[in-house]
């Protein structure tokens, strides 16, 4: 499992440049992800590896393409401090973890992270940090294996309204 | 209970009261796709078992990031929307009619009060007619378009209020850059950013919309604005139904409280490659430019134009660079047109094209090559939004960058007599 260390305020034009938003599929954007920004990602990234980042990972565009090229490299779970709102809802639709943890800046590409949602925190190397819960509607959808899966399920919704 | 605007949009809709926080299943008024999200958004739908759209005079389609087609793929995309479009019996309007967001507006498919999603980060530009319109992704979307309602938390607000009126060559675009500087690029995340003043209340619609749009360059769910006159006279009749006291009560809650002087403004740029990374123009005059880009959702309507073509007055603009300018839709292009102003831009050597999305996203054309400088009315100067990621992005209101395209580099219009 390799660590990705990013900084703060990582855009979805960084994540996935515009001129490859006509592509759909996973693996093919996956090739692109981070382009011209760290070219190793897309060559190096595999199955289990997790992003860390600082504050508001995902800022900008509402392009799902950008989980879904992180997701298509392999990564499973982006570990931030923050994260830009579209992004997270987009990362809870499509399957990428999205974990909010306050030292998450503090995590080195050294450092082997394990996830303990259920139990609050995560382990990175000999480390346990505090992770923020997922709010318990979002997980029914993450438990169900994302929206596509929780909708197909649903027979019937109530909405809020007169 | 004191309720801000978006609380009271919720709570009229949902005939509850409705709290920062709630979360629910709110029904959705429009909803929005475009030739890049559109796509998956319908196979979303699709895999969801989603055979017909829950009300199809709801959906708002049409192209306009990579138009006319630009490519075989984007052309492919268009093709599997417009047959999708025939299938399920929604208005397309297709390549003819502009930018997203300002058509969805002008054509009166959103009104105040409504609770809009858009397949688009953009989509907050709604709240200048009062709307609470947000962005959500294509599964999102696929979600809506099937159930006509999303998940929503209920955000908090900030109220940022402005007061004073502003100088010459000064306005909304620079407004929205300095509270974005303000507040940094994420100092808005997940909440709705009100928007109310004496500038505010004088404002136009299009201004309005300005800084509704750049809402979400500091992080916000939505930019709102409370329908006042200055509404009802942009909507006119389209306001039936949709014209109710949404004026957020004086005791609302709010998480950030700001007040600015629209007076001491100057304007303002924002330089490479984050939106807050913003200065005066004078820190920044001087540098040189390879190509000017007015237009966009955030600043290409008639307003705009007629600002730069103000500050151009016959001129000609320097010979070395390039100025592209794209009118935000059919509508704002003809009146354009009609003004002279297109003419006037291409006499001075500008190139003017069909309404869209234009260089803003770096998909289409306009594409900036490695160590080029670009000056743009648009929203976004992250690394690589308009090329290559070693060119360089500047944002500005269209009047500093006409100012810029007369001499070829950034220049502060107020000094472009
Ligand atoms: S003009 Fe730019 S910001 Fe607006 S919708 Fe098009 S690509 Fe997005």
């Amino acid at each position: 499992m390799t660590t990705w260390k990013f900084g703060n305020d990582i855009d979805t034009d960084a994540i996935i440049p515009g001129r490859y938003l006509t592509i759909y599929d996973p693996k093919e954007l996956a090739s692109h992800a981070f382009e011209g920004t760290r070219n190793a990602f897309a060559k190096e990234a595999a199955e289990g590896d997790i992003i860390t980042a600082g504050r508001n990972f995902g800022c900008g565009s509402s392009r799902e393409h950008a989980p879904i090229a992180i997701r298509g490299a392999g990564v499973q779970a982006v570990v931030a401090i923050s994260f830009a709102r579209i992004f997270y809802r987009n990362c809870i639709a499509t399957g990428v973890l999205p974990v909010i943890c306050p030292e998450a800046d503090t995590i080195t590409e050294d450092e082997e992270i394990i996830l303990h949602l259920d139990e609050g925190h995560l382990t990175a190397g000999e480390r346990t940090l505090k992770v923020e819960p997922i709010p318990a509607f979002m997980r029914k959808i993450i438990d169900a294996g994302g929206l596509v899966e929780y909708a197909k399920n649903l027979t019937e919704i109530e909405i809020c309204t007169k | 209970m004191a309720a801000t605007i978006t609380e009271k949009i919720f709570s009229r809709r949902c005939a509850k009261e409705i709290s920062a926080g709630d979360v629910m299943m709110a029904p959705i008024d429009a909803a929005m796709i475009h030739d890049i999200t559109g796509p998956l958004a319908i196979n979303k739908f699709r895999e969801m078992g989603g055979t017909t759209v829950f009300d199809p005079a709801k959906i708002i389609m049409l192209f306009d990031h990579q138009v006319p087609a630009d490519s075989i793929p984007a052309a492919e995309n268009q093709k599997f929307m417009r047959a999708f479009a025939a299938e399920q019996d929604i208005l397309n309007y297709d390549i003819h009619e502009g930018v997203c967001h300002q058509v969805a507006v002008e054509k009166g498919r959103v009104r105040p009060g409504d609770i809009v999603v858009g397949c688009d980060s953009h989509t907050c530009t709604y709240g200048a007619i009062g709307a609470f319109a947000t962005g959500i992704g294509s599964t999102d979307m696929g979600f809506a378009m099937k159930y006509g309602a999303l998940h929503f938390r209920i955000p908090e607000s900030l109220k940022l209020t402005t007061t004073g009126t502003f100088q010459n060559r000064v306005g909304p675009k620079d407004l929205i850059l300095s509270m974005i500087g303000d507040l940094t690029v994420d100092g808005a995340t997940y909440k709705a950013v009100e928007f109310t003043g004496d500038t505010i209340s004088e404002m136009s619609v299009p201004g309005r919309m300005t800084c509704c749009n750049m809402a979400i360059e500091m992080g916000g769910k939505a930019g709102i604005v409370a329908p006042d006159e200055v509404t009802r006279a942009y909507c006119g009749g389209r306001m039936d139904g949709g014209w109710l006291d949404l004026a957020p009560d004086d005791d609302a809650t709010y998480v950030l409280e700001r007040e600015y002087d629209a007076a001491d403004l100057v304007p303002q740029i924002a330089a490479p490659h984050n939106v807050d990374n913003v200065g005066d123009v004078t820190k920044f005059a001087g540098t040189p430019v390879d190509q000017v880009f007015i237009g966009s959702c955030t600043n290409g309507r008639y307003e705009d134009l007629a600002e730069a073509a103000e500050v151009l007055d016959g001129r000609k603009f320097a010979p070395d660079i390039r100025v592209i300018i794209v009118p935000a839709s059919k509508t704002e292009y003809l009146k354009a047109l009609r003004a002279g102003l297109i003419e006037t831009f291409v006499e001075a050597g500008g190139m003017v094209e069909a309404p869209c999305c234009g260089p803003c996203m770096g998909g289409a054309f306009g594409i900036l090559a490695p160590g080029e400088v670009s000056l743009s009315t648009s929203n976004r100067n992250f690394r690589g939004r308009q090329g290559s990621t070693e060119a360089e992005v500047y944002l500005c209101s269209p009047a500093t960058a006409a100012a810029s395209a007369i001499t070829g580099e950034i220049t502060d219009p107020r000094e472009v007599a």
